[in-house]
């Protein structure tokens, strides 16, 4: 069977978690299987179902409330063991990236991350992943008789698949190792959208002259619920946060729009975004790389126009609610 | 303090990607090849604890000998020490049980990788030789102090960040944060003549069966050309009818 780790956020399945059982139920039809979760201190579980998970563990424990790579890999690996998972199946949040190639050492199993579809073929296990940050896929062979498949996101979507789903509770032997590490303090702003998590990313560049510009980017942000980027000079020059920083050397961005304004292009930020669905750009050079790389463009001055957008998304916000 | 920084040898972020032998590897030809950017800042964070704190810093790599002029700028930039593990860089897995033979023995109190390599994207190496070696390990991380026998790292995590608390000896995947891209360092000619003259040991491999391999390349079909408006209205209606992301 396919166990698929299906990650949760303050108690509530994310949205990642639901593309990933998706996904596992793919695997699981074509290899005449099931698929089973495993959820840490989700209060909900109900929805997994709907996306095809027959059978659902449910760790409950105050000690699991922050992120561990050490004990999130090891309550995954038991629920594998217990369940003679042949896939496991995980996100590519950044703490299922963090405890992946835990999980690969303790399961002795081959980790593809990045992936991008269901499996070429099963036997031999083949799948295809994003490579050189989007610039090129790979379709690589696990051989291991366990495999691990970290998948992209975005890259399944979701995928209904009414199931009865059985619930229970599920009660991994963790032991002190697990717990090494000690929390110092978690900074957390829970009021924004993060880039991992939008549907929706509006990026700048320095196409907007000074970081005091950024205000009009935040309220067209807002009008969408879309999470806020920036290119690498501009987090380079302090403008904004580094947190912020989109493309190779920063944070990949898989969003279903992009809207890139003030942002010329260069080669290694349209490789971090490359694995988003629909790209925008906004930009006063029509001769911007840019352009090239886009679905849809306005060439012009973004101090006019994002202004504009922002009120008229407004209205059509007012009158689609 | 020892410090062991691992290095991916890759090629430079404007490199243009293509492959040769029926799409089953990669073009070299014309690549330039650099220290792999999310090393590089902890290459340079290394130095720091060089400088302030009195490490030793050694480099290592796993690759063939076209790898060693990126051993050496590391050492033009101030490594002590270089180790390279004289086999091909295949999957992760292999890579990572090569580095774990050589930290075992090392006496490192800290290891210091980048979160991953921009060619191959695993992101893996870290995570697997932590557990290999088993020694606790911090990933995407963006600050290191070490004080005695204890280290403080700061996580980034979604929409924020973590200080975590731990004991050495201690693995990271570090990233851009743990020093800014100001602070990278661009080997002087002092550097550069000191590093012909450091030590570049090559370690021969340990057996190691690859757990994956990459049987082909592709790359994305092109894509069409823009659509450009000259309106927001316009825009507004092709997002909401046309791509319906809105």
């Amino acid at each position: 069977m396919i166990l698929v780790y299906t990650e949760s956020e303050e108690g509530k399945i994310k949205k990642i978690a639901l593309e990933a059982v998706s996904y596992a139920k793919g695997i699981a039809d074509q290899m005449g299987t099931t698929v089973t979760a495993v959820s840490i201190n989700a209060k909900d579980t109900s929805e997994l179902g709907k996306y095809g998970a027959s059978k659902i563990l449910q760790v409950s424990n105050d000690k699991l409330n922050n992120f561990n790579g050490e004990a999130y890999a090891d309550v995954i690996g038991q629920a594998a063991k217990n369940e003679g998972a042949k896939v496991i199946v995980l996100s590519s949040s950044a703490n299922s990236k963090f405890l992946s190639p835990t999980l690969a050492v303790n399961m002795e199993a081959g980790f593809v991350p990045n992936v991008i579809g269901l499996p070429e073929s099963t036997s031999p296990f083949k799948v295809k992943h994003s490579v050189f940050t989007n610039k090129a896929f790979a379709s690589t062979e696990i051989k291991t008789d366990i495999k691990i498949i970290g998948l992209g996101k975005n890259s399944y979507g979701l995928k209904e698949n009414e199931t009865s789903a059985a619930s229970e509770a599920f009660s991994p032997n963790l032991d002190a190792h697990d717990f090494d590490m000690e929390i110092v303090s978690v900074d957390k702003a829970t009021d924004k959208v993060t880039i991992a998590d939008a549907e929706i990313v509006v990026s700048a560049g320095r196409g907007l002259k000074g970081p005091e510009n950024w205000g009009m980017i935040e309220d067209l942000a807002k009008v969408l619920g879309a999470a806020t980027a920036c290119s690498k000079p501009v987090s380079d020059m302090g403008w904004r946060p580094h947190s912020e920083h989109v493309g190779q050397t920063g944070k990949p961005v898989a969003s279903n729009l992009y809207i890139a304004i003030g942002i010329s292009g260069a080669i290694q930020h349209l490789a971090g975004i490359n694995a988003s669905k629909v790209k925008v750009v906004i930009n006063n050079d029509p001769e911007a790389p840019f352009f090239k790389a886009a679905d849809y463009g306005i060439v012009g001055d973004a101090f006019e126009i994002v202004p504009k957008l922002t009120e008229k998304l407004k209205e059509f916000k007012a009158q689609n609610a | 303090m020892k410090i062991l920084v691992c290095i991916s040898h890759v090629p430079d972020t404007t490199s243009k990607i293509n492959f040769t032998d029926g799409d089953t590897k990669f073009d070299t030809n014309g690549v330039q090849f650099v220290i792999n950017p999310n090393d590089e800042f902890g290459l340079t964070r290394a130095m720091w604890f060089k400088e302030k704190q009195s490490a030793t810093v050694h480099v290592i790599n796993v690759g063939g000998p076209e790898t060693e002029p990126t051993l050496r700028k590391a050492l033009a930039i101030g490594a002590d020490e270089a180790i390279r593990v004289n086999t091909p860089a295949t999957d992760g897995f292999s890579v990572a049980k090569q580095l774990a033979n050589v930290a075992k023995d090392g006496g490192y109190d800290l290891i210091i990788c980048g979160r991953e390599s921009i060619d191959y994207n695993g992101g893996m190496v870290p995570g697997m030789l932590a557990k290999l070696i088993g020694v606790n390990f911090v990933n995407t991380c963006i600050g290191l102090e070490v004080e005695g026998d204890k280290a403080i790292a700061i996580r980034e995590i979604d929409g924020g960040k973590e200080t975590l608390k731990t004991s050495l000896p201690l693995v990271i995947g570090g990233q851009k944060g743990i020093v800014q891209e100001s602070d990278l360092r661009i080997p002087n000619m002092r550097g550069i003549m000191q590093a012909r003259t450091k030590p570049l040991n090559v370690k021969e491999p340990v057996a190691s069966n690859a757990e994956t391999s990459t049987v082909s390349f592709e790359k994305p079909a092109p894509r069409g050309a823009v659509k450009l408006v000259d309106n927001v209205d316009e825009l507004i209606n092709l997002l909401h009818n046309e791509a319906k992301v809105i």
